[in-house]
Parts: C-alpha cells; sequence; structure tokens
C-alpha cells in the first residue's frame, strides 16, 4: 500500500513539462517599474476574509494579496500544474521523506506579520492545524483535501513537519490551494478562530487599507515583504463589479486595467479592435468544464443506451468551432484536463461515443438506441444555473443539440441557490448541468467527480467496475501505466456507460491593458493571485 | 387632527407585522440556503458537515419560530444582526448604501420635477395641438423605454462618443464617492443613472401636472382672472399652477419613495453600490437576515409615504379626518 | 329604482354610439384622439405579428444556425441573426407572442381580481373593508423581486409562472382604485334600495355596483398590459424571467444586449426596440382611455 502512494506521488511529478498557451504576457526585456495603483474589477463578492472558510474566487481575487502561503504556483511558470515553488519556506519544495509520509519544510526567517509579529513555524503548524483539525464549530472548507495527515508540527522556530497517514501525491498540491493563507499564532490565540472573517492581518505583499462592501478593497505596498523587491505596485484597488458588461466597459474606459477571471471572446474581441496595442490578451485552457448529469434514478436515464444518446446527439468538434466564439468555452477533452500528459489525445477521443466526427453517424445512432430504449421523443426536464457564461450559452446549445435527434429538452434555469438546492438536495431533475471547476491540477485526485460514490457526483447511481478501475488507478506506477488505465476509466465512464456528459472545456481568456506587466495566466482563475510580481509599465 | 393622525400610525402596524409574516416565510420557501451556495457553489466538493456547521452557526437549524421571533424581536431592541453572507452588521451594510440610493432618488427626483412641470404646463396650456402631442409622445416614451436596455445604451455611446471625439474611451466611475470628499467625482458617476432613472419617472408627473392644471384652467377664479384681462402668463403662473400642485407633489413623493427601494434594475447596469444591488444580492445569496431588514425597510419607506401623503390630505381636506 | 339605475347606465353607454356606424365612430374617435389613434395602431399590429407569426416569419424561432451566427441586417436576415444564428426578425414576431400573452393575461388577471376584490371591499366596508385594506398594503409595498424569485422557485420556470409573479402586484393596486370609486357609488342610494329588496350581496356587486366602476377598471386595465411587458424584460434581465430558447423580447435583450451591445448591435437594438414601440404603444391608447373616461375632462 505504501509503494502505491509513493508511486502516486510520482505521478503528479510527470506532468511537470506541461506548457499552456499564453500570449503576450510580460515584456522580459523591460526594466520593471515600480510604483503606481493596479485597478482590478471582480465579478464577485466577498462574503468573509477567512479564506479557510471560502470557496469563491470573489475573495481570493482581493483578499489574497495581503497574505502569503507556505508554498505556491510558480508565479513565473503558473501554467504548469507540477511546478510549486517556497512561498515562506525556504530552498525547494520538499519531496518527501520516509516512502513519502514525511515533509519537513524550513521556514524563511526575517518575516513578519503586517503588524510586526515575526513569523515562525508555530505560525504554521497553528494554520495548518485550523485548516486540518478545526476546532468543534469552526467550518474548514478544505479538511477534506487533508485526509491523509496524520500531524503537523514544529520541532523548532524554523522548521515545520507533516506526517502523512499514507503517502499521497495529492498532498503538495492540497498546500499549495490558495485559499491556505498563513494565519498569526498570536490572533488566533487572542482574538479566537472566527476573527479572521473580519479582520486582516497577514504577511503579504499588500497590507490592508480598507474595504467598502459592495463596492471595493484597497491595499498597499508592504515594505516588510519576504521577497525582496517586491511588490512593484504602490498599491491596488479591488472594484466589484458584478455585471459582465461593466467589467468590460471599465477596462475599456481604463477605470480598471484587468479582470483575472476570464471574458467571453466577443469582449475580447471589441477591446483588441477599439484599442489596438493598448490591450494585451492572454489566453489559456482552463481547469474547469461543465457536464451534464442525468439522473439515474429517474427513468429512463437508468437506462445506459438513453444516457449514450444524450451524449452522441452532441456535435463537440462543432460546438468547438462556433461557442469558442460566443462562450467562454473552447476544447475538446475527456475527463483529464486538455493536454495534460494524462490527457486522452485526438486519437483516443474519437473512439469515445459522442466524440466522433462523423457527426450525422453519431445521431443516426443515437435515435436508433433510443428506439431501442424505447425513448424516442422524449422530453425531460433540463435543470441549469441562471448564470450567463458560459452555463447559458452552453445549455440552450445542448437544448438544440438534443432536438436533432427528437429529444425534447425544456430548459428549467434557476439562480444559483435554488439550482444547487435542486441538484444536491431535492434531486428533482431528469438531466442537470454540474460543475468541476478546480484550482491546482491534479488529475487522479480531480476524476473523482466521476464515481457514483463521490461527493460531488449527483448522477445517483452505483458502478462497481468503474471503481475497481479507479483503484488500480491510485495504484499504478509508471506513467505508462497510469495513461493507460485512465483511459479505461475514461472509457467506462464517459463512453460505454456514458454516465455523465462532457461538454466543452473552457477557455480563459484574459484581455488587459498593455501597461500591466507580470502577470501570467493560469489555467485557473484562483491560481497566481499574490500580485507580488505585477508592474505597471506607465 | 391628533386623533386622526394616532389612528393612521396605528393603522401602519398590521402592514409591517403583514410584511414581516410574508417576507420570512417567503424566504423559507425559496430552495436552497446561504450554506449550501457559499460551500458548494463553485463546484468543489463540500462536506455535508461543514454544510450543517454553518447552517448551525448561522442559527438556521433553529426552530422557525424562534428565528422569526428573533428577527422580529430585532427591531424592537434595535438590533438587527449580522448579515448570514457576510457576517456584518446589517446596520453597517445597509448604511453605507442609503447614502447612494438617497442621493440618487434626489437626484432622479430633481431631473423628474425640472422635466415634468414645465413640460406639464405647455401640454395643457396647448392642449390639443402638435405642441401637447410631441410632449406627450416624449414623455410617454421615457416609460416605454426598458431602463437597463437604455443604461446600456448611455455608457456605450459615452464610450464611443469619448474615443471619437477626445481619442481616448471615458465612462463614468464604477466606485462611490462621497460628493462632500469629490464632488466632481460624485456627480460624474451618479448624474448618468440619475438622468435615465429621472426621465422615465417624469413620465407619470408630466401627465399629473397636465391634467391637474386642465382642471383647475376650467374653474371660475380663472376665468374671473381672465375676464378681468389679466395676462395668460400670470394666470397660469400665480393662479392655476400654485393651485395645480397638490397631485403633483404627492405623485413625486411616492415615486420618490419607490426609488429609494427600488432602482434595482439601474443599479446594475451602472454599478452603483446602493440598496437595490444589495437586494438582489442578498436574494440570490439566500441571505435571509439581509434580506428581511431590506424588506422591511422598503415596506416602512413605503408605508411612511403614505401616511405622510394621507395626513397632507387630510389637513387640506377636514371632511377625510372624519369619514 | 333599480330599473332606473340601470337605464341610466345604459343610457350613458349609448352616448357614446348613437346609432353611429363603427366607421364614423372610428372617425371621430381618431380626430379627437390621435395619439390614442396611434398607440391602437402599434397595438393592433402587434397582435397581428402574434397571431399569424408562423405565416410570416419565415425561419424557426429556436433552432440554432451558427452557420449564420451574427450576421448583420441583409436580404436574407432583415435585422440580422443572434449568436446562435436565428433569425432577430423571426424571434421578434414570435416574441410578441410571448408578450401579449404576458401582458394580456397578466393585466386582465391582475385587474378583474382587483376589481373584485376592490368593489367586495367597498361594498361590505366596516372591518373588512379595513383588515382588506391592510393586507392589499402589504403587497403593494411588497417588493417584486422577492416575489418573482419566491414564485419562479417554488412552482418553476416558465412562462405561466412570470404570469403569477407579476400579476400579484398588480391586484392591489387595482383593487385600491376600484375601491375609491366603488366607495362613493355605495353613497348613492340606489344601492341601499337593492339591498332592502332583498337581493343577494353578490347580485348587487356584480350588476349594480361594478359597472359604475368601470372607467377605472379599464385604465388600469390599458396601463397594466404595457408595465407587465416592460416587468417581464426587467425579470428576464435579471435572470428571472421566461427561459430559453422561448423567443422573448426581454430574454433577447439579456443575453445579448450585454455582451454584443458593440460588435453586434443589431443584436441589441431591434429587441430593445420592439419592447419601446409595444410599451409605447399600449401606453398611449391607455392615455387616450383614461381622458375619454374621465368625467373630469369630458365636461369640456
Amino acid at each position: 500500500m505504501r509503494n502505491v502512494y509513493s508511486k502516486l506521488a510520482l505521478s503528479v511529478a510527470v506532468g511537470a513539462g506541461l506548457v499552456l498557451s499564453a500570449i503576450g504576457g510580460s515584456g522580459t526585456a523591460l526594466a520593471k517599474k515600480s510604483g503606481g495603483v493596479l485597478n482590478f474589477v471582480v465579478g464577485s463578492k466577498i462574503p468573509s476574509y477567512d479564506l479557510h472558510q471560502e470557496t469563491t474566487f470573489g475573495v481570493i481575487h482581493p483578499i489574497r494579496p495581503f497574505y502569503s502561503l507556505l508554498i505556491r504556483v510558480n508565479p513565473e511558470n503558473p501554467s504548469s500544474p507540477t511546478d510549486f515553488v517556497c512561498d515562506l519556506c525556504e530552498g525547494a519544495v520538499p519531496k518527501g521523506e520516509d516512502g513519502f509520509t514525511k515533509y519537513t519544510f524550513k521556514i524563511r526567517k526575517g518575516v513578519k506579520f503586517h503588524d510586526g509579529t515575526p513569523l515562525t513555524a508555530h505560525d504554521i503548524v497553528a494554520t495548518y492545524k485550523k485548516i486540518i483539525f478545526p476546532p468543534e464549530g469552526i467550518p474548514s472548507a478544505r479538511k477534506a483535501f487533508f485526509k491523509m495527515v496524520d500531524s503537523v508540527s514544529a520541532s523548532d522556530d524554523h522548521t515545520v513537519t507533516f506526517k502523512l497517514k499514507f503517502p499521497s501525491g495529492a498532498f503538495i498540491p492540497a498546500v499549495a490551494t490558495p485559499f491556505n493563507i498563513v494565519l498569526s499564532k498570536k490572533d488566533l490565540d487572542k482574538n479566537g478562530f472566527n476573527w479572521h472573517k473580519k479582520n486582516i492581518n497577514g504577511s503579504g505583499a499588500f497590507t490592508f487599507v480598507q474595504h467598502q462592501p459592495g463596492s471595493f478593497v484597497e491595499g498597499k505596498k508592504y515594505a516588510g515583504y519576504h521577497h525582496k523587491g517586491q511588490p512593484y505596485l504602490d498599491g491596488y484597488k479591488a472594484i466589484a463589479a458584478p455585471k459582465m458588461a461593466v467589467r468590460l466597459q471599465a477596462i475599456r474606459g481604463d477605470r480598471a486595467a484587468i479582470e483575472f477571471r476570464g471574458f467571453p471572446p466577443k469582449a475580447r474581441d471589441d477591446l483588441v479592435n477599439a484599442l489596438g496595442d493598448k490591450i494585451t490578451v492572454q489566453e489559456s485552457d482552463w481547469n474547469c468544464v461543465l457536464m451534464t448529469t442525468p439522473n439515474q434514478k429517474r427513468k429512463p436515464f437508468g437506462d445506459a443506451r438513453v444516457r449514450k444518446a444524450l451524449s452522441l446527439a452532441v456535435d463537440r468538434w462543432g460546438g468547438s468551432k462556433y461557442l469558442s466564439q460566443i462562450a467562454i468555452v473552447k476544447t475538446v477533452g475527456g475527463v483529464v484536463f486538455p493536454k495534460h500528459p494524462l490527457a486522452a489525445t485526438e486519437a483516443e477521443l474519437v473512439k469515445l461515443t459522442g466524440y466522433s466526427k462523423d457527426i450525422n453517424a453519431s445521431r443516426a445512432e443515437a435515435t436508433k438506441l433510443l428506439k431501442a430504449a424505447g425513448a424516442s421523443g422524449l422530453k425531460f426536464d433540463f435543470s441549469n444555473r441562471g448564470v450567463d457564461q458560459p452555463y447559458k450559452v452552453v445549455g440552450t446549445w445542448l437544448v438544440d443539440q438534443w432536438k436533432k435527434v427528437g429529444l425534447e429538452a425544456k430548459q428549467r434555469v434557476q439562480p444559483s441557490g435554488p439550482f444547487y438546492a435542486t441538484l444536491r438536495k431535492s434531486k428533482d431533475f431528469d438531466v442537470s448541468i454540474d460543475f468541476n471547476c478546480q484550482s491546482v491540477i491534479n488529475p487522479i485526485a480531480d476524476v473523482t467527480k466521476f464515481l457514483g460514490s463521490a461527493g460531488n457526483n449527483y448522477g445517483s447511481y452505483e458502478d462497481q467496475p468503474l471503481e475497481d478501475i479507479y483503484d488500480r488507478l491510485l495504484r499504478a506506477g509508471t506513467e505508462d501505466e497510469q495513461r493507460k488505465i485512465m483511459r479505461e476509466y475514461e472509457t467506462r465512464a464517459i463512453s460505454d456507460q456514458a454516465h455523465l456528459g462532457i461538454t466543452l472545456w473552457w477557455y480563459k481568456i484574459n484581455p488587459h491593458r498593455s501597461y500591466v506587466k507580470g502577470w501570467k495566466i493560469a489555467p485557473s482563475h484562483y491560481l497566481n493571485q499574490s500580485l507580488d510580481n505585477i508592474w505597471l509599465d506607465k | 387632527m391628533y386623533k386622526y393622525i394616532v389612528k393612521r400610525l396605528l393603522l401602519m402596524i398590521p402592514t409591517l407585522i403583514g410584511a414581516a409574516i410574508l417576507v420570512f416565510f417567503l424566504l423559507r420557501l425559496i430552495p436552497g440556503d446561504v450554506c449550501e451556495l457559499r460551500l458548494a457553489g463553485t463546484g468543489l466538493y463540500a462536506d455535508p458537515a461543514e454544510i450543517e456547521l454553518c447552517r448551525t452557526n448561522l442559527g438556521l437549524n433553529d426552530h422557525v419560530l424562534v428565528q422569526f421571533a428573533k428577527f422580529v424581536g430585532g427591531f424592537f431592541i434595535l438590533d438587527l444582526g449580522d448579515s448570514m453572507w457576510t457576517g456584518k452588521p446589517i446596520t453597517y451594510e445597509i448604511g453605507l448604501r442609503f447614502q447612494l440610493s438617497l442621493q440618487v432618488a434626489f437626484m432622479a427626483t430633481f431631473v423628474a420635477v425640472i422635466i415634468s412641470i414645465p413640460l406639464g404646463v405647455i401640454s395643457a396650456v396647448k392642449q390639443d395641438t402638435w405642441i401637447d402631442y410631441v410632449v406627450r409622445t416624449f414623455s410617454i416614451f421615457g416609460i416605454a423605454i426598458p431602463s437597463f436596455w437604455l443604461g446600456i445604451m448611455i455608457i456605450l455611446g459615452l464610450l464611443i462618443i469619448t474615443q471619437a471625439w477626445f481619442g481616448a474611451p471615458w465612462m463614468p466611475p464604477i466606485e462611490y464617492v462621497s460628493p462632500l470628499e469629490d464632488f466632481g467625482a460624485n456627480m460624474a458617476q451618479l448624474i448618468w443613472p440619475a438622468v435615465a432613472t429621472g426621465y422615465r419617472y417624469s413620465a407619470v408627473a408630466t401627465r399629473m401636472t397636465r391634467s391637474a392644471l386642465l382642471e383647475v384652467l376650467r374653474e371660475d377664479y380663472i376665468r374671473t382672472a381672465r375676464a378681468k384681462g389679466l395676462l395668460e402668463k400670470i394666470v397660469i403662473n400665480r393662479h392655476a399652477l400654485k393651485n395645480s400642485l397638490l397631485p403633483v407633489v404627492t405623485i413625486i413623493g411616492i415615486e420618490f419613495a419607490f426609488l429609494m427601494g427600488g432602482l434595482v434594475v439601474t443599479e446594475q447596469v451602472f454599478n452603483l453600490n446602493g440598496l437595490g444591488k444589495l437586494f438582489v444580492e442578498s436574494v440570490l445569496n439566500n441571505d435571509y437576515s439581509m434580506t428581511q431588514a431590506l424588506v422591511m425597510i422598503v415596506v416602512a419607506i413605503f408605508v411612511f409615504t403614505n401616511f405622510v401623503v394621507d395626513l397632507f390630505y387630510a389637513w387640506l381636506d377636514p371632511r377625510i379626518r372624519y369619514s | 329604482m333599480v330599473v332606473i339605475s340601470e337605464s341610466l347606465v345604459e343610457s350613458q353607454v349609448e352616448d357614446l354610439s348613437e346609432e353611429k356606424t363603427w366607421g364614423q365612430v372610428a372617425w371621430t374617435m381618431t380626430r379627437k384622439y390621435p395619439l390614442g389613434a396611434f398607440g391602437l395602431l402599434i397595438v393592433v399590429v402587434m397582435i397581428i405579428l402574434a397571431v399569424f407569426a408562423n405565416i410570416l416569419s419565415p425561419y424557426d424561432p429556436e433552432a440554432n444556425a451558427f452557420e449564420h451566427m451574427l450576421t448583420p441586417p441583409d436580404l436574407q436576415f432583415w435585422l440580422g441573426t443572434d449568436q446562435f444564428g436565428r433569425d432577430i426578425l423571426t424571434r421578434i414576431i414570435y416574441g410578441a407572442r410571448t408578450a401579449l400573452f404576458v401582458g394580456f393575461s397578466c393585466a386582465i388577471i391582475g385587474s378583474v381580481v382587483g376589481l373584485i376584490l376592490g368593489v367586495a371591499s367597498a361594498y361590505f366596508g366596516g372591518r373588512i373593508d379595513l383588515i382588506f385594506q391592510r393586507v392589499m398594503d402589504v403587497f403593494m409595498a411588497f417588493p417584486l423581486i422577492i416575489m418573482a424569485l419566491a414564485v419562479v422557485s417554488i412552482f418553476g420556470t416558465g412562462t405561466q409562472n412570470v404570469i403569477i409573479a407579476i400579476t400579484i402586484p398588480f391586484i392591489p393596486r387595482c383593487a385600491r382604485v376600484v375601491r375609491s370609486s366603488a366607495l362613493a357609488i355605495r353613497e348613492i342610494p340606489y344601492v341601499d334600495a337593492a339591498r332592502a329588496l332583498g337581493f343577494t350581496h353578490t347580485r348587487i356587486i356584480m350588476r349594480h355596483m361594478t359597472p359604475n366602476v368601470m372607467a377605472p377598471f379599464l385604465i388600469m386595465l390599458s396601463a397594466f398590459v404595457g408595465q407587465a411587458i416592460l416587468l417581464e424584460a426587467s425579470l428576464s434581465y435579471l435572470g428571472l424571467g421566461v427561459q430559453e430558447p422561448t423567443p422573448a423580447w426581454g430574454l433577447m435583450l439579456q443575453g445579448g444586449a450585454e455582451e454584443y451591445a458593440e460588435s453586434a448591435p443589431w443584436v441589441a437594438i431591434w429587441p430593445g426596440i420592439a419592447i419601446s414601440l409595444a410599451v409605447f404603444g399600449f401606453n398611449l391608447f391607455g392615455d387616450a382611455l383614461r381622458d375619454a373616461l374621465d368625467p373630469k375632462l369630458r365636461q369640456q
């Protein structure tokens, strides 16, 4: 067993070579200038400031720059899913000892929190104890990420040791998750575990100035920041703008320089047309994908033929060409983030049900399967979330795709609250849109989504063979073996059984003012948001 | 008169209680809750135990009557509690936005008045001529245009026109600055929504001015004034307009009350951090405590405005007091 | 007494028609209320579009045709196509159906229920009236968006639920106006006489009081149609209205107006004009109706 997990740890490392397309970006030849205030727009709201308890990018973008992490995704190479570097630790990210069950971090000396308190190993321990073993009554949104952790302790002021119950390749990516901001032990001891919901005291590149709820968060440069010479900015202002049109217009009218989540393609084109070289565009595949989940408790979706027909009706290759012009989706892919070494190649993809390039043949087969299952002309309820990009665009497209094989889907769009209640609680849907969106890319962990037993799977099915394949996937040693088993898993999950139907992987487009330098796009809107390496060329 | 005031004041109570009951139970009928949304809303795996914990901490697992008692009781001890979404005191969150909403409501009302009174007067004096028709067409068009569409067109128009004329696109600021701090920036942001809303709301007031004036113009004393050979201008300004203003003032007052809580769509388009935007966000977040407080404020403003209007009428017309 | 009152109402009605042909009446009204006539014309055109939508429009309003996506207006697509390649003219024509259906349903249900409640409240008076008025106050002051969200969440989305959400706030507004007119009528002796004759409440309310409050009722009804169309558009903008792929004007604006306002302005402009024009038409007509029915203005 021990050996298995050590191999899993290795498996994560194989993704290191992965490089994503990033157009534009920082002008490396230019000397970095200091000064200036970066205004950016955020399309979501801030719940509390305590990132340990929150899950939205609406709090990452404005609040994360006040804090540091133990390790983070390399800000100079954020497109790689496995390139982690030390933030508060020193040297390289530890490789793991004792059969990958012990990780020792050397903590940087001389780091101070914004209130002047020195940062030591004890602060890191207190932070991770709050995340992994929170006291009763204190929520922690990512406790489940650290199921493998047995203990965390400090042997002296500058050494932190994590002991794992079993080796796990998911450990290091979990530590690098940007929500794991390091808090001061003094604050936790003195003010309790809820103090950070409303107060900020970090060791990040910026110090908190003010927050006007619903309007903006303001930060200013922290002179004592531990990455010397950084940050380049004097400060930043994160302005709330829930409407996409406002965010777009804000960049155009230079009320804001950048938006870190992503814009639809037409918005990019409008900006480029209006402003020419004053706008720089960075693009990347995005570690998010919309899926369709048939409710297998409902007739006739328990029948694999019907589920396959749902997938066969969808023209992914054709849809990619057109939807990528109107929505934030683009890449045809399977269960693994496209272009990752473990992802299916195009030749492998086209063999899967619903991925054939001959859409007419697929649709003919769908019609045949539906007829065989006695479900021709089936009418069903299709639950969707009331968010334009990309939910409603993809939803409208799917309804039309299904219509082409005689299926009549009635789209029921609900605001996020009632939508999740339908999906998770009442399960009152025939087919629903579902969503997988992760921060750090970790395919072997991410594909648990397709297991009927997974907590975030809403298809209401049990599939033991699939669970068995996953078990083998965990034990697989070499990359070749992993790839092979991953194909098997993929074929079972989305082709033979068609438990879930994958639409198109998201595509992140970040048009920004060209004077913003140093920021590099990552495959997730959660990553690379410490803002310490951004500078303004004005 | 005092008896009447007391009676009217007492009548406000059942309305407020009714609204409290309605909002409380209606919100709980809407599926979904703030904790689900917070922990599962981003598509990540959410531990059911964490969701339960969050619910317990917010008091959502208390008996529904206990929750109701806390909500209603809060108004008596003047503590509205904390927002379930941000955890900040509701009075603080609302206070921030109130200033902006109040200012926009004043500015929009001002715009509505300066549009509607002159237009209404012209329209009445030139009744059934082409001028009357043009004025009415203009004002009715104001109600017909969807406000969010007008807003989008205004902002886009500004961006395109400024780029064409000055080379760089300009748009109104997207964050609020108090007028005391920077009057110019404040106006640059708020003038557009105020004009868009004011134009829209001027339609009803224009109509009211016109018909009230027409009515007064038919009264005997106006005929007398005219017969005396007074200038038409003096007749209109000094005699007729003054006497026809009451219903106009009333309608403007009522519209002001609607503006305070009703700018839901316009605030979205112009990114104004006002009560309307807070309202939409709280409803969509299933933030019960905040939504309840906002509804009660909107209802209270509405009821109070009606009260003042009634009082005004009663003061003018003694018959109402005794009926 | 009752007989007298009924013939009195009839004679009033006759005043308007006076043995003239429909054409003559129409001509007189057009001369007297040119704006109203123009409004009516818009409304009639809209009704024709809605009724004959399948004959008038050459395309399918719902089917995606990506090969034509975002085509500017040309000879094939007079008003251009949207992001799914659907003909905008077709969707506007079919959208008239949705708009009229929502507009008329909300207006008729809202004002009829309001009429009955308002007259009944005035007729019974006393405590019933008092309680009833408080209930109406609550609904009138209650924010529409909560009501809409609650209705949509509880009953699901779809046109009929949008209608419910919009109708609820209309009822108290109509009831309030009707009640104040009805209060005045209740004081007229013939209602007492009808009671003395032992007529049932229902009969007195329906036969004797209701016809006499028709003027405010019709005014409210005509005003509601335009308001309902506008409210439907606003609800769609907030994502609570009619859902895709149903062709509806508000929905066409919601997805399209924001993203394509510049690169494909036709997506944003035509539905906006359609809404404005329709509401404009109903309001002009309603305005003229108000002038025609308002006794104070009629005297001259």
